[in-house]
């Protein structure tokens, strides 16, 4: 058992254990704060993967921004202070069986696959990952595009979300 | 050494759990929470393809970070949405936003 | 040898003494960084209770009076019957108020800072680790203090801590956009974001400063809206709404807002005098470290007495104005720095040094120089729009 492999199953517990906390909490701010602890681990599992810029960008998105979004949604769309209701549906057990089948299907189609389980290549010598992922995202022949457009989406998405919400008076 | 099968799993479940939380619950946050499990779970998947198959091209990364920016997009609007339709009819069950049925 | 690298030489000297006692290689080695780490926070702690002397000292001197001076020689005793104080009172947690998360929320907050001093560099070879991502980690740890903001106002179950929460968070959040482009400013003439780069980028050319006072200046006033420190600090408006988020808290956990908030302003000074003014360059700091921690501590020092100066100084400033103020001046501005400043460098880069430094000094003031007249001349517009409003109004009254 190495440290890597053991980091992997303590952030691999902390994920899982997370993500079921965050579909079965009544209470919706709970549910909010359990997503930040599975993002958190998510960062984790990006360090071991030797991303560690978007670990970095992880918390700062995802954490910083969205689950914050999140929070204050949660606190502007209740009717008293603490919601009591009842917040799974009545068809849950069907729910609960397109999961599973689901994950039954992916494990399948993956056992299938005789690259499952390879070992990672050591990371090239002296090449700076920030650098080639700005290379990456604005050269030309590689992925500007894409990020240009996204820009442009984000922009979009910003403006609609002020006009959505906005106080027509 | 983490074989590549530890994390297509581990994505696979969060994946699942994600289509659970989708699927199973009523208020129209937490079904967006559930959708954000999705998205990470993707994004895991994405950054360790990456990982094991060729990491000096950076294709698997620079498609995590518009994943990263498509979610904060998509999550803007999603709770904007929920948020207007809370002011006008005072509730976030997704059950009970019927206007269209007859 | 011990004096030119100090931390190396008592790693190896104990390494070697360790594995001769039996430990493995990497137990050893996990051993020792958990030492290390645990010298940091306490490193960072021991300054902090110091802080709290030097913060009631020098506010008490902008306020005329004397402060602390009963406790010890000039009062340098006087955080010890002040945490004594807060460790006997009562640890009180409202009815109704989530237990769990009304408890972690000082926690998150205080760690959140220490997170911040992994990364800092006090020497060239004194540093917790050398991050090639250090500028976006500093924007990430201020992100987990936002978080522990809204858990402490929410869980209070108290309606002011919701509202002070709510619009401390909305201030922090909105303060993040320019100062993460005040971040990039360095980034641009450096061209890394570790911080160890940076600091011996300074050391061995030119403070930065000199090359971008106008970035200086936006990285400290967005800083001061990140910390929450007056004049931005809606939380504490103690005549508004009573101490905020701060509320429901007694005891030991509002002395770890209260810890945390001070070490928090310390370290932003610390970052300011890294990113800008040189981090632990002096003279002889490279042959012995001993002297760059010494001057990194006293340009924090530095730092952190303008940030209280600015405090005890400037009134409090009200929510929307904040916010407008971010908006529609701080972000347009920093974006108008960030883009004249990627422009022009790689254009004069080519020349002779100090050309460099002090045509990069004219434009940045050239461009203070445009904003404060474009101010200005705004400022005439409304005098003269709200004149005009004022004598018509006193001709319709006569």
């Amino acid at each position: 058992m190495e440290a890597s492999q053991i980091i992997f199953i303590l952030s691999a517990i902390l994920i899982l254990s997370s993500a079921v906390l965050v579909t079965t909490s009544k209470n919706l701010v709970h549910a909010a704060l359990w997503l930040i602890s599975t993002l958190f681990g998510v960062a984790i599992l990006y360090v071991l993967l030797d991303a560690g810029f978007l670990a970095v960008v992880q918390v700062v998105v995802y954490i910083g921004a969205i689950a914050i979004m999140f929070i204050f949604a949660v606190m502007l769309t209740r009717r008293e202070l603490l919601d009591t209701s009842e917040q799974i549906n009545k068809s849950w057990p069907m729910a609960a069986g397109v999961a599973a089948l689901l994950m039954v299907a992916l494990g399948a189609l993956l056992a299938k696959w005789d690259g499952l389980f390879k070992l990672p290549a050591p990371m090239a010598e002296g090449v700076d990952p920030i650098q080639s992922l700005g290379i990456a995202l604005t050269s030309p022949d590689l992925f500007v595009l894409p990020f240009e457009v996204a820009s442009v989406l984000l922009l979009a998405a910003l403006l609609g979300a002020v006009y959505v919400a906005m106080d027509k008076k | 050494m983490i074989p590549l099968a530890w994390y297509l799993y581990l994505s696979a479940a969060l994946f699942s759990i994600g289509v659970f939380g989708v699927l199973a619950r009523r208020n129209a946050i937490a079904i967006l929470l559930g959708i954000e499990l999705m998205l990470n779970a993707v994004n895991v998947n994405l950054v360790a393809f990456w990982r094991y198959g060729d990491p000096t091209v950076m294709s698997g990364q620079v498609f995590a970070v518009i994943v990263f920016a498509v979610a904060a997009a998509e999550v803007a609007v999603g709770l904007s949405l929920v948020y207007s339709i809370y002011r006008r009819r005072r509730t976030v069950i997704a059950d009970e936003l019927d206007l269209m049925k007859w | 040898m011990f004096w030119a690298d100090p931390i190396n030489t008592i790693y190896k000297s104990w390494m070697t003494g360790l594995t001769s006692l039996g430990l493995s290689g990497s137990l050893a080695q996990v051993l020792l960084y958990l030492l290390g780490i645990i010298l940091i926070i306490s490193g960072a702690m021991v300054l902090d209770i110091m802080l709290v002397w030097v913060e009631r000292k020098v506010v008490a001197r902008f306020q005329g009076r004397l402060g602390p001076n009963r406790v010890g020689p000039f009062g340098l005793f006087q955080p010890f019957p002040d945490i004594i104080k807060l460790i006997i009172k009562e640890d009180t947690t409202p009815k109704g108020a989530d237990k769990f998360v009304f408890n972690l929320a000082p926690i998150l907050s205080l760690a959140s800072v220490i997170f911040l001093w992994a990364i800092i560099p006090l020497a060239h070879n004194i540093y917790g680790v050398d991050l090639n991502v250090a500028l976006l980690y500093l924007v990430a740890a201020g992100a987990l203090g936002t978080l522990s903001v809204i858990m402490a106002g929410w869980s209070s179950n108290n309606k002011y801590a919701l509202l002070g929460a709510f619009r401390q968070v909305a201030a922090m959040i909105s303060f993040e956009v320019p100062m993460i482009v005040a971040l990039l400013i360095p980034v641009i003439f450096t061209g890394s974001l570790s911080m160890n780069t940076i600091s011996s980028f300074q050391a061995d050319n030119y403070w930065l400063v000199l090359v971008s006072p106008l970035g200086a200046l936006l990285f400290l006033i967005a800083a001061i809206a990140e910390l929450g420190r007056s004049p931005f600090d809606l939380n504490e408006g103690e005549s508004e709404i009573v101490s905020g988020y701060h509320i429901e808290y007694s005891g030991m956990k509002f002395g770890l807002f209260y810890a945390g908030e001070l070490l928090h302003a310390f370290t932003f000074g610390g970052f300011v005098s890294i990113l800008f003014f040189g981090g632990w360059d002096g003279p002889f700091a490279e042959q012995f470290p001993i002297l760059g921690v010494f001057y990194f501590l006293i340009k924090a020092m530095i730092g952190y007495w303008v940030i209280m100066w600015i405090k005890y100084t400037v009134p409090r400033i009200r929510i929307d104005h904040m916010l407008m103020f971010n908006w529609k001046f701080l972000t347009p501005v920093a974006f108008a720095l960030l883009i004249v400043t990627a422009v022009v460098h790689p254009l004069l880069i080519g020349l002779n040094n100090w050309v460099y430094v002090a045509s990069m000094f004219l434009i940045n003031v050239i461009l203070g120089w445009v904003i404060v007249e474009f101010l200005r001349s705004k400022s005439k517009k409304e005098r003269a729009a709200a004149e005009t409003v004022s004598v018509s109004a006193a001709h319709s009254h006569s």
